[in-house]
This record gives structure tokens, C-alpha cells and sequence, in this order.
């Protein structure tokens, strides 16, 4: 394998890190939603909000990503590949990311959100400063955890056929007929995008678990 | 918007879809056997006194859950043949579904063997034990126990990874539903149907594991 394969690799690694930036990032913001329609009280906001995330963990995530693709044109919306795979792994990451975030918002001592309603804060208060940022402090290790899982998930986008970091290792090996060291370097790729956020997932999880005894 | 939706290819091909859904789960239950074995032999492996044996399989562990799985199908499928093994890709993605899981089940299982205090495999070699019959008699139910409810959501999880064995055309699900749609470009239809087949087996899955935990799990604690 020479270097101009090799630079082609580190473009689909680019789009790789791409997908996965813009997956976490529109996922945390949509998965905050469903974390707060999930625990607002309201029982049948809650109970849209519990089947929404039943649907896309009880679903495998390229089913999402087909479905997702080919309904976006089927309502008329012409989109490029990644932009739909882009739309998919947001749903997929905000039904997981919600879920992480309803646990910990639940994990949260019943006493806070009892105590900031005796101090008369309102909703948006009590869960922004009261609330939330003790759930984000437990739901860490967690959600670093989805984003690993999130990193690797993209590599179903070149099943829908976007050229990221596998798709580009298919058309090197299909090229060289090397395919065990191309899916080596590719595997030695995403090891090194997600051993360090696992390491640090683990790192976190002990010092929660040392500070909470 | 002009477009109608017409399931009659997937009406047609339910068949088909029905038979490949007893592939998926044939895949699923072979893998999860598979990562079991993985996993208990792991473990063993991760408590021995071997240095080397327990750096090999932390290795493995993290490279395992640190890639992806189509990468992981790609390389043992190129792989397996330069090692003179030649598979049908069925079994080669019940291979790779068998170390996938396997890595995850080993640290799920090792999380289980810890949680039995050493009193227990003290007690067990003070009654004249030998250290495998103290695992496989005093540890194992309880550890099992433990760790039924993460591993079997690791399970449903191996189950949707199965999809992802259509790369290499294993047969399932996904693959038999990517022919229908290439057959009849009912591209939407054909997913969203069969989107519907992995909800009901993933449910299935879930309550058939409920089932074993009420029936093997149910003994009381203290």
C-alpha cells in the first residue's frame, strides 16, 4: 500500500470524524429534548417520547439509515448521502442519548428537584441549575461510552454508499487486492479515534465511583 | 410529492422475509452461544497467572470493542481464507458475531465473578474443591445471575448487529430484504417493513430472555 492509498484513507477518516461530530453533537441536542419530554410528568408525552426510544434501540441502526434515506426522498426532500446519513445517526443518537439522560435525571436525589421547587424556581431553572448539571456529571462516562459506539456506528454509512473511512478501505482493497492490511490500517484507525474516549469513559466511571463512597 | 407507496413486493416476498427472519435468528442464537463460550474462556483466561495470557486478552477485549463491527467481518472474511479456512459467509459472520460479542461478554462476565466475594471460592476450597469445580458449582449460577440483565441487552444488541453480516451476503434479514428491493425499487417500503420484523424480534428476544431469568434466576437471594 503506498501513500496516495494511504491519503485516501485519511480522507474517508476525515468524513468519518465528520459524520461522528455531527451525529453527537445535533444528537445531544435533540436526545436533551426527548431526555426532558421523558421525565416531564406528562404521561402521554412520556409515553411517546419511551416508544421513540424503544423504536431505534429495538431497531438495528443500518435499518435506520435505509429507512431514514430513502423516506427523506420519498416525502420530497433531495438530499446528498451524507447530509440523510447524517439525519439518521442524529435520530439513532438522540433515542440512545435521551435514554442515558432520563436515567441520570432520575438518579439525580428526589431532594434537589424538592428542594428547588420550595425555593420557587421555575422549570427552566430548576432544571438548568439545579438538576441538569448533576445528571450530566453521572451520565458521563455513559455518554462518552455511546460516542465510541457512535464513532463506529458511522461505518454503516458506506453501506448506504458514503465514501468515510470504510467505504474508502473497500475501494483500496478492491484496488490493491491487500484487503487484510487495508482493513487492518482502517481497524488501527478507528482504534485510535475511540481506545483514548474509552480509556477516559473508565478513567471517569472509577473516580465517580471513588468520590460517591 | 406524487409518489404512492405499494407494498405488493413486500406482500409477495413475505415468504421469503419470514424464512429470513428465522436466519436471523439462528445467527443471533449461534453468535450468542459462540460469544458465551468466548466469553467464559476469556475470563479464565483474564484471571490466570499467566501475565502474558492476561495481557492477550485485555488486548483483545479493547480492540474488539474499539472497532467497528463491519470492519471486524471484512477482516475475518479476507482472513479466514488465507488461513486455509474456507467458509460459506454464513458461518464466517457467526464467527465474527461469536469474537465480537465474545469481547463484550467478557468483560460483562468478569464484572459478574467479581461480584461473588472471595469468601464463597474460599469456603469452596477449604470443602476440597478443585478451583474448576469451585467456578463451575459455587460461582457460576450466582455470577450468571449478576450479569444476566447486561448480558442479555448485549445480546438483543448482537441480535441488530446481524444486519450488518449482509456486507458479506450472510443469509438474514437484511440481505434477503436489499435482493426484494433491488428486484422491485421499493426501496422504502421494503426497509420500513422489515424495519417493523426487527422491532417484533428484538421484543421477542427481550421477553424469551425475561422468561429464562423468571425460571432459572427466581431463587431467593439471602
Amino acid at each position: 500500500m503506498g501513500q496516495d492509498e494511504f491519503l485516501f484513507l485519511l480522507m474517508g477518516l476525515k468524513w468519518t470524524v465528520a459524520l461522528s461530530v455531527i451525529g453527537f453533537v445535533c444528537g445531544c441536542v435533540a436526545g436533551l429534548g426527548i431526555a426532558l419530554a421523558r421525565t416531564s410528568g406528562v404521561p402521554l408525552v412520556e409515553r411517546i417520547t419511551a416508544g421513540y426510544i424503544a423504536i431505534f434501540q429495538g431497531t438495528p441502526l443500518l435499518m435506520q439509515l435505509f429507512v431514514v434515506y430513502y423516506g427523506l426522498a420519498l416525502i420530497g426532500i433531495k438530499v446528498d448521502a451524507w447530509a440523510a446519513v447524517s439525519v439518521g445517526l442524529t435520530l439513532h443518537a438522540s433515542a440512545y442519548l435521551g435514554e442515558i439522560w432520563r436515567g441520570a435525571i432520575e438518579a439525580v436525589p428526589r431532594g434537589q428537584t424538592e428542594a428547588s421547587k420550595a425555593l420557587a424556581l421555575g422549570y427552566v431553572s430548576r432544571m438548568k441549575d439545579v438538576v441538569l448539571p448533576q445528571a450530566l456529571r453521572i451520565s458521563l462516562p455513559a455518554t462518552i461510552g455511546f460516542l465510541v459506539q457512535l464513532i463506529k456506528g458511522t461505518s454503516l454509512a458506506s453501506i448506504v454508499g458514503f465514501t468515510e473511512l470504510t467505504r474508502a478501505g473497500n475501494i483500496i482493497s478492491n484496488q490493491i487486492f491487500q484487503p487484510l492490511t487495508v482493513f487492518g490500517i482502517v481497524g488501527i484507525l478507528y482504534f485510535v479515534m475511540c481506545c483514548p474516549l474509552t480509556i477516559y469513559g473508565a478513567h471517569l466511571e472509577r473516580k465517580f465511583a471513588a468520590s460517591v463512597r | 410529492m406524487n409518489y404512492t407507496l405499494d407494498f405488493t413486493p413486500v406482500i409477495e416476498g413475505m415468504p421469503n422475509l419470514l424464512t429470513a427472519c428465522l436466519g436471523t435468528f439462528m445467527l443471533a442464537i449461534s453468535g450468542m452461544l459462540l460469544a458465551t463460550v468466548i466469553g467464559i474462556g476469556g475470563v479464565v483466561l483474564r484471571t490466570s497467572k499467566i501475565k502474558l495470557l492476561r495481557w492477550l486478552v485485555i488486548g483483545f477485549v479493547e480492540l474488539i470493542r474499539n472497532t467497528p463491527f463491519l470492519v471486524q467481518i471484512f477482516f475475518i472474511y479476507f482472513a479466514l481464507p488465507l488461513a486455509g479456512i474456507r467458509l460459506d459467509p454464513t458461518p464466517t459472520a457467526i464467527i465474527a458475531l461469536g469474537i465480537n460479542g465474545g469481547a463484550y461478554a467478557i468483560e460483562i462476565i468478569r464484572g459478574g465473578v467479581q461480584s461473588i466475594s472471595k469468601g464463597q471460592m474460599e469456603a469452596g476450597l477449604a470443602l476440597g474443591l478443585h478451583k474448576a469445580q469451585v467456578f463451575r458449582l459455587i460461582i457460576l449460577k450466582p455470577a450468571l445471575r449478576a450479569i444476566f440483565p447486561s448480558l442479555t441487552s448485549q445480546f438483543v444488541l448482537l441480535t441488530l448487529t446481524t444486519s450488518i453480516a449482509s456486507a458479506i451476503s450472510a443469509y438474514e434479514l437484511t440481505s434477503v430484504s436489499q435482493r426484494i428491493e433491488s428486484d422491485s425499487f421499493r426501496s422504502f417500503e421494503v426497509y420500513f417493513t422489515v424495519t417493523a420484523f426487527y422491532l417484533v424480534i428484538s421484543w421477542l428476544m427481550m421477553r424469551l430472555f425475561a422468561f429464562f431469568s423468571a425460571r432459572y434466576f427466581a431463587y431467593p437471594v439471602k
